[in-house]
């Protein structure tokens, strides 16, 4: 793991200086400069890591819509909650397995319809989904959801 | 009144809605058509006629042949003409009529049929489940612990089987009964298979407008799937098999998972996940689609063709259908445990990683997104291949099951595990047979398949990935036929409709409408400014090329129909416990021994009476004679099949504790060297004494059956192993009598027979149907002088000798 960081980034390194000024106009958040400054420094690459993921961090924050904002919220409670789950069956053991699936397998399939609607509802994907629209992806994530867990229930025991 | 409607209907025939309509009962047409063509079998007898009210359906054959005949070109003729226009397609409607085609049709269904050598025995045990479900309601049938069957043991039956296929006819039998139409279970059970076939016709047509935007690809589709031979060997009336709805099933997943990849949409991603679900619960086959969907999304992603509406779809499918399918008992945890599932599992997990990525790489710059990518990919990846392998050795992952194994490595099944290569159906399929089971359309499909590459779509991509997977398959598993079968239909559709649509465009455009052509054209690269990306008008206008290439092509077309006709009268329509053969003087003789034995084992045994015979009569004898067995074709436990194949296939003395113990009041042997039928026990002996040898390689082997020179044989030269194993001896016991003295034969193995024939001590012949295709025998119980059985019988012919000399000799008085 340190090892590929240290050997991959040393190309990107040098191009960072490049690619960054278009991305400034679109993140105006005054963290990103300082870090650039120093971007051909050798001892770089952490901070070019950080970058990326500042520059992640601000895109988010700053273009996200509210809505999905709160999608991504419940997106990230299902994480916790699933991973939550997994951690217990891996130290307390996994004895009604019916139960650890049905559970698990609820917060998985809650995730990824969540993630379609996500993905639905943005704006930036609309010319990949010409025949729904943000109301239909709601319907049609009310729908699966009560067959996700109708599912669930029926499988939990 | 009625010219008004035809002018209306002529008038209106180049509308939109009129179209569709039409489509709608040409649809409906060869969906009868395809229901009709599966009749066959009951017009004769129906397999599952015991009883039996469906053999009054037995009124003139070859009426119903004609009409059926009639029924499927009418079907035939409409489709091709929904690709020219009403007005003609009525002309045609008339010409159907046409006495000769017909009567051909008619001809071929009144020849002689074939011996079926391969008894279809599945349809028993779903009958009596089904029996069962009806009786006792959903929740008893759940609980299903069947007694009757694998004697000592008896069977988990509700938890150990597809329950889909019985609870659909039970749906069905109780939806009619509330429609308050009395209909027998029977007659749902029969006609089943026939019913659904339809609606895989109306699939296919689904499946393959998808596919292609010529309107009479479709229509050709619904067509070749109704009445393929290769599905109509699974689907004819009668065939009361798993596989009757698992091709419907088959067919409209794949059209659903289409249709949500085309629209991202989840709500086709749940149905598609729902009519999965439906498909576990119906067939094993069901792995098909598990591996299958993956493949496509994964060929897709390394085509660079990752779309967020192939996330939607792929991974609403999967966590749904997962679920779904791990509600049935029978699958429960596999899903989730076995390395079948697996791929379908990493592909999900992939998709996830891909969606992230390509919202990242939304956010923020391409080359900070290189980096990204790098640490991210080579993270997760090692995580991954870290966890495989500590979740296969720890053993969370069970290893690949040996079905599996025999689909990779043909050779695999006839050295592990002799049960999965004994089924003929597991055997690799035979060249012919693709001719046999697909005609003209075997040289169809990869032209369809080229077609799919020449405007590579998503969905294309899905046909040319099935076209291969399905190819490979049926190459390897003769049942397996059955999935290679829609993609070959929809690709030969494809091709025949791109063939269709080219050489039958009945506007020739005149050098006069020629500059209108370019206008329009003209417009088109107007729009987009570059002279060479418009076609030119390029096609066929000579009258004489598309008449040659039509009249070739339904030349074509109808010998497929001839071909499918005459295939399904004559190889797949005899019901398959009532053999058919032809006496010298051309009559019709119907064998029916299977019959006749169980109806005698049902008559004059006990209720309880265990019959012990090799597993392929078990579901029958448990359907027709309800009597339990020890083994039957649900082949769950190795071990008791191979008790089974040692009682068979060793001596007398080693058998009849093996029998006592299990309780077997009879045997049962199928035996054909009277009547020369190849299906009997001695041709299937081997497979009992590998299968036996599997377990007791000591007491067992194979090669003591056979000759010094390796010759199998039953004559004299026979080896003593195979003299006095107890199928042997029961095949041929008294065999001798049918004959003159010495010439006694085996019309099968075309052998003669010893003079002598073999003795049975420990068991005596209980009955042997009329021409000795089953023999029946009763164990005996233990003597009441407690010898044993030799000597016993041994004293008795010992007796009987001595009594006839007695007679002979002058007779003496005693003096004393």
């Amino acid at each position: 793991m340190a090892k590929s960081r240290n050997v991959t980034p040393s190309p990107a390194a040098a191009a960072t200086a490049a690619a960054a000024p278009p991305q400034q106009p679109s993140t105006p958040a005054p963290a990103p400069a300082p870090v650039k400054q120093v971007a051909k420094s050798a001892p770089s690459s952490k901070q070019n890591w950080d970058q990326v993921v500042v520059n992640l961090v601000n895109h988010y924050q700053n273009k996200t819509p509210q809505r999905t904002k709160l999608i991504d919220a419940f997106m990230a409670f299902l994480v916790v909650v699933g991973a939550l789950q997994f951690v217990y069956c891996v130290l307390a053991g996994n004895y009604p397995f019916n139960a650890f699936l049905s559970g698990f397998s609820a917060t998985v399939g809650q995730f990824v319809l969540t993630a379609s609607l996500r993905i639905q509802t943005t704006e930036a994907n609309k010319s990949d989904f010409p025949s729904v629209s943000p109301e239909r992806a709601f319907a049609d994530y009310v729908v699966c959801s009560l067959i996700l867990h109708f599912f669930c229930v029926n499988f939990i025991n | 009144m009625s010219a008004d409607t035809l002018q209306v209907l002529a008038s209106a025939g180049k509308g939109e809605s009129t179209r569709t309509i039409l489509r709608f009962i040409i649809l409906s047409l060869i969906a009868g058509a395809a229901i009709a063509s599966r009749l066959f079998s009951v017009i004769r007898k129906c397999p599952l006629s015991a009883g039996s009210q469906l053999l009054s359906w037995q009124s003139r054959p070859s009426r119903r042949g004609q009409l059926s005949g009639l029924l499927r070109l009418s079907a035939f003729w409409a489709a091709l003409l929904t690709a020219a226009s009403f007005q003609v397609s009525r002309a045609l409607f008339t010409n159907v009529g046409s006495p000769s085609l017909s009567q051909s049709c008619a001809r071929a269904e009144r020849q002689s049929r074939m011996v079926a050598d391969n008894p279809l025995v599945d349809p028993w045990f779903n009958f009596r489940a089904t029996k069962y479900l009806v009786a006792n309601g959903f929740y008893k049938f759940w609980d299903w612990f069947d007694d009757r069957t694998w004697h000592p043991l008896g069977r988990v039956t509700g938890g150990t089987l597809y329950p889909g296929l019985m609870v659909t006819s039970g749906a069905i039998y109780h939806a009619l009964r509330a429609l308050t139409i009395p209909v027998d279970i029977r007659n749902i059970c029969v006609l089943l298979a026939p019913a659904f076939s339809g609606l895989t016709a109306f699939a296919a047509y689904l499946l393959t407008n998808e596919m292609t935007p010529s309107p009479s690809a479709g229509l050709l589709a619904a067509i070749f799937m109704g009445i393929a031979p290769g599905y109509i060997s699974r689907s004819v009336a009668g065939s009361y098999d798993n596989e009757a709805i698992a091709i419907f099933l088959l067919v409209f997943t794949f059209f659903l998972w289409i249709r949500a990849l085309k629209q991202g949409s989840m709500l086709w991603g749940v149905l598609c996940a729902l009519f999965y679900g439906y498909m576990v619960a119906s067939w094993g086959g069901y792995a098909f689609i598990t591996c299958l969907l993956p493949l496509h999304a994964f060929v897709l992603i390394c085509m660079g063709r990752y779309s967020t509406r192939l996330y939607v779809a792929y991974t609403t499918w999967y966590a749904l259908g997962t679920l779904a399918s791990m509600q049935i008992p029978f699958v429960g945890f596999l899903p989730v445990k076995t390395s079948e599932h697996m791929p379908a599992l990493g592909i999900f997990g992939f998709l996830q990683l891909l969606a992230f990525l390509d919202y990242v790489r939304s956010a923020i710059p391409s080359r900070q997104f290189q980096t990204f990518l790098w640490l991210f990919a080579g993270g997760t990846f090692g995580l991954g291949l870290a966890a495989l392998v500590v979740a296969t050795s720890a053993g969370f992952i069970a290893p690949w099951s040996g079905r599996f194994y025999s689909l990779w490595d043909t050779g695999y099944a006839k050295i592990h595990i002799p049960i999965i290569a004994s089924v003929s159906e597991h055997q690799p399929t035979a060249w012919p047979a693709f001719f046999f089971d697909l005609n003209m359309l075997i040289w169809l499909f990869p032209a369809g398949v080229y077609l799919c590459f020449q405007n590579l779509a998503d969905e294309h991509v899905f046909i040319v990935v099935y076209a291969l997977f399905g190819s490979y398959f049926a190459g390897v598993m003769v049942r397996l036929m059955l999935t290679l079968t829609p993609v070959v239909c929809v690709a030969a559709a494809i091709s025949a409709s791109s063939l269709l649509d080219t050489y039958l465009n009945v506007k020739s455009p005149n050098a006069e409408e020629h500059p209108a052509d370019d206008n329009t054209d003209g417009k088109k690269s107007g729009k987009t400014g570059l002279k060479s990306t418009s076609k030119p008008v390029v096609g066929i206008y000579g009258w004489l090329s598309k008449g040659t290439v039509a009249g070739a092509m339904t030349v074509y077309l109808l010998l497929f129909v001839m071909h499918c006709t005459w295939v399904t009268s004559n190889a797949y329509s005899s019901p398959s416990v009532v053999l058919a053969s032809r006496m010298p003087d051309g009559s019709q003789h119907i064998i029916d021994d299977y019959r006749e034995a169980y109806q005698w084992l049902r008559q004059n045994t006990k209720e309880d009476a265990k019959i012990m015979s090799w597993w392929d009569y078990g579901y029958q004898i448990g359907g027709m004679a309800d009597r339990p067995t020890l083994v039957d074709n649900n082949t769950w436990n190795n071990t008791h099949i191979a008790t089974v194949g040692k009682a068979m296939s060793s001596r007398e003395e080693v058998s009849y504790p093996i029998m006592r113990q299990h309780e077997v009041d009879y045997v049962l042997v199928v035996f054909g060297g009277l009547l020369g039928y190849s299906g009997d026990d001695i041709n299937k002996f081997l497979w009992m004494v590998r299968i036996a040898e599997g377990i007791w390689p000591d007491e067992v082997k194979e090669r003591e059956f056979f000759t010094p020179r390796g010759e199998y044989r039953v004559d004299g030269e026979a080896t003593e192993t195979m003299k006095n194993s107890l199928m042997y001896k029961m095949s041929y016991y008294n065999y001798n009598s049918l004959f003159p003295p010495g010439q006694a034969q085996d019309r099968v193995r075309q052998s003669r027979l010893p003079e002598v024939g073999p003795s049975l001590s420990t068991i005596e012949e209980a009955f042997t149907s009329e021409n000795w295709i089953i023999r029946i025998y009763k164990v005996k119980d233990l003597d009441n002088f407690g010898r044993d059985h030799a000597s016993a019988a041994a004293f008795d012919r010992g007796l009987k000798k001595k009594k006839a000399a007695k007679k002979r000799g002058p007779r003496q008085l005693r003096v004393d």
